[in-house]
């Protein structure tokens, strides 16, 4: 038996929300891929529990209006993989998801949790810095918009408030149209692993210009990031040896790797500037451009 | 503690009951007599604990029992039908891929969603790799199974 002290099934997102304000301890259970291997090992800050599997419109994954793609919360990892709208315009997302444990965990397991838990190493955070992820929050208050962007805010901790609910998120058009993305997740094994270094990049070309980087790692510092100094050194220029490698030293500027037992800080300095520019260039392949 | 009435299918045969909020399916099945769903790491990573659920493979021991409400849960046992093997264990055994054996009925259910999903496809030695990644053998060192799950492809 889990040990749960408490319980409860939500009915509705309102329900869901009115439950987590009313209870400060009270922690939401999705995929119960972290939640329940938590509880497994006697976490007592997992006791109380707001189940939020019975809230089937957070399952979906659609295009709005807008032509803005949308992922619920509870969409699971293997569900959003396999989706068309995923596969054709924001492929970087599957490619991201597969490298997450195996295909049971990935049945399991949402997108939601994996970036509202926090977690350094999370396979789908570089995906969704690059991308520019819009996450729809509800809360006793009502609805809000946050961005991916300052949402982490330390290992294991977010902006998110007692009382919030993640409903889903939401890629706008000008976010992925016209971009390649890639991602790269090096592991000590080729799957069931968390991640030493995670890099991912998205670039949009003229000619063989690149106007526009957006890169991101996980595991380089305290919360995922996105890589600004890098980024405004490659803005406008062309892919050669010398522009990759004054990028790899701005990068510098970006990351704040540390020693821990899955890696020294300057393997994974290492590891961050040869990733960068691997995904860089594998992503200027995809747009068809010269590097 | 709570509990929840629930309603669900195991190997065809309907069930109601009560369940405790703080169960596992792992160990309701377990409680119900299907002892092929093994207790191995308890955490998601060995895959001994295999079931589908709705045809999707999961870790039964990270799932609680009354997430199975209205879903038609499936376990190595219910394969056999009629006293005869299904496609994928007779694999198992023609190939000799089982030696301790704790961990087969994990991959045999596995290996059987595998394949209903990708059902028709040249499938490489890669591929299948990447498809059991979530079950651990300590016995075989996989080519065996790897092997099995070949040989099921090509008779399913």
């Amino acid at each position: 038996m889990f040990p749960i002290e408490k319980y409860h099934y939500a009915e509705s997102v309102k329900d869901a929300v009115q439950a987590l304000a009313a209870d400060g301890q009270s922690k939401i259970i999705a995929g119960g891929t972290d939640v329940l291997v938590r509880l497994h090992g006697g976490n007592a800050d997992y006791g109380s529990l707001i189940d939020i599997n019975g809230l089937g419109e957070l399952k979906e994954i659609r295009m709005d209006r807008e032509g803005s793609i949308c992922i619920g919360s509870l969409a699971t990892f293997t569900e959003i993989m396999e989706h068309e709208l995923i596969r054709k315009h924001v492929p970087v997302i599957a490619e991201s998801l597969a490298t997450i444990g195996g295909p049971q965990v990935r049945n399991c397991g949402t997108m939601g949790g994996n970036i509202c838990n926090g977690a350094v190493s999370a396979d789908s955070a570089c995906a969704a810095l690059i991308h520019e992820f819009d996450l729809v929050i509800e809360s006793p208050a009502g609805e809000r918009v946050e961005s991916i962007n300052g949402f982490h805010t330390g290992p294991g901790r977010t902006i998110l408030q007692k009382g919030d609910l993640l409903k889903y998120f939401c890629i706008r058009p000008d976010n992925y149209k016209g971009f390649s993305a890639v991602y790269h997740k090096y592991a000590m094994r080729g799957a069931m692993d968390i991640a030493t270094i995670g890099s991912g990049a998205a670039v949009k070309m003229n000619g063989d210009i690149v106007e526009t980087l957006k890169l991101a790692f996980t595991v380089a510092a305290p919360t995922p990031i996105r890589c600004r100094n890098a980024e405004k050194a490659m803005e406008n220029k062309t892919i050669t040896e010398e522009s990759l490698q004054t990028m790899a030293n701005a990068l510098e500027e970006d990351v704040m790797p540390r020693t821990s037992w899955r890696a020294s800080k300057e393997f994974r300095l290492h590891l961050i500037r040869t990733l960068a520019k691997k995904v860089i260039r594998q992503a200027v392949e995809n747009q068809g451009g010269s590097c | 503690m709570q509990s929840m009435d629930i309603k669900l299918t195991i190997n065809t045969k309907k069930y109601e009951m009560t369940v405790d909020v703080r169960k596992s399916l792992m160990d309701l099945l377990r409680e119900l007599g299907y002892t092929s769903v093994k207790h191995g790491c308890g955490v998601g990573e060995c895959g001994a604990c295999t079931v589908l659920v709705d045809d999707i493979a999961i870790d039964s021991c990270l799932y609680l029992a009354t997430w199975a409400n209205n879903t038609e849960i499936r376990t190595t046992e219910g394969e056999c039908r009629d006293g005869k093997l299904s496609p994928v264990q007779d694999a198992y055994v023609e190939e000799g891929a089982v030696q301790c054996g704790f961990c087969t009925p994990g991959l045999i259910m596995t290996t059987t969603s595998f394949l209903e999903k990708n059902k028709g496809k040249e499938l490489t030695r890669e591929e299948i790799k990447r498809g059991h990644a979530g079950n651990l053998c300590r016995c075989t060192g996989y080519q065996t199974i790897i092997n099995a799950v070949e040989t099921a492809s090509k008779n399913g």
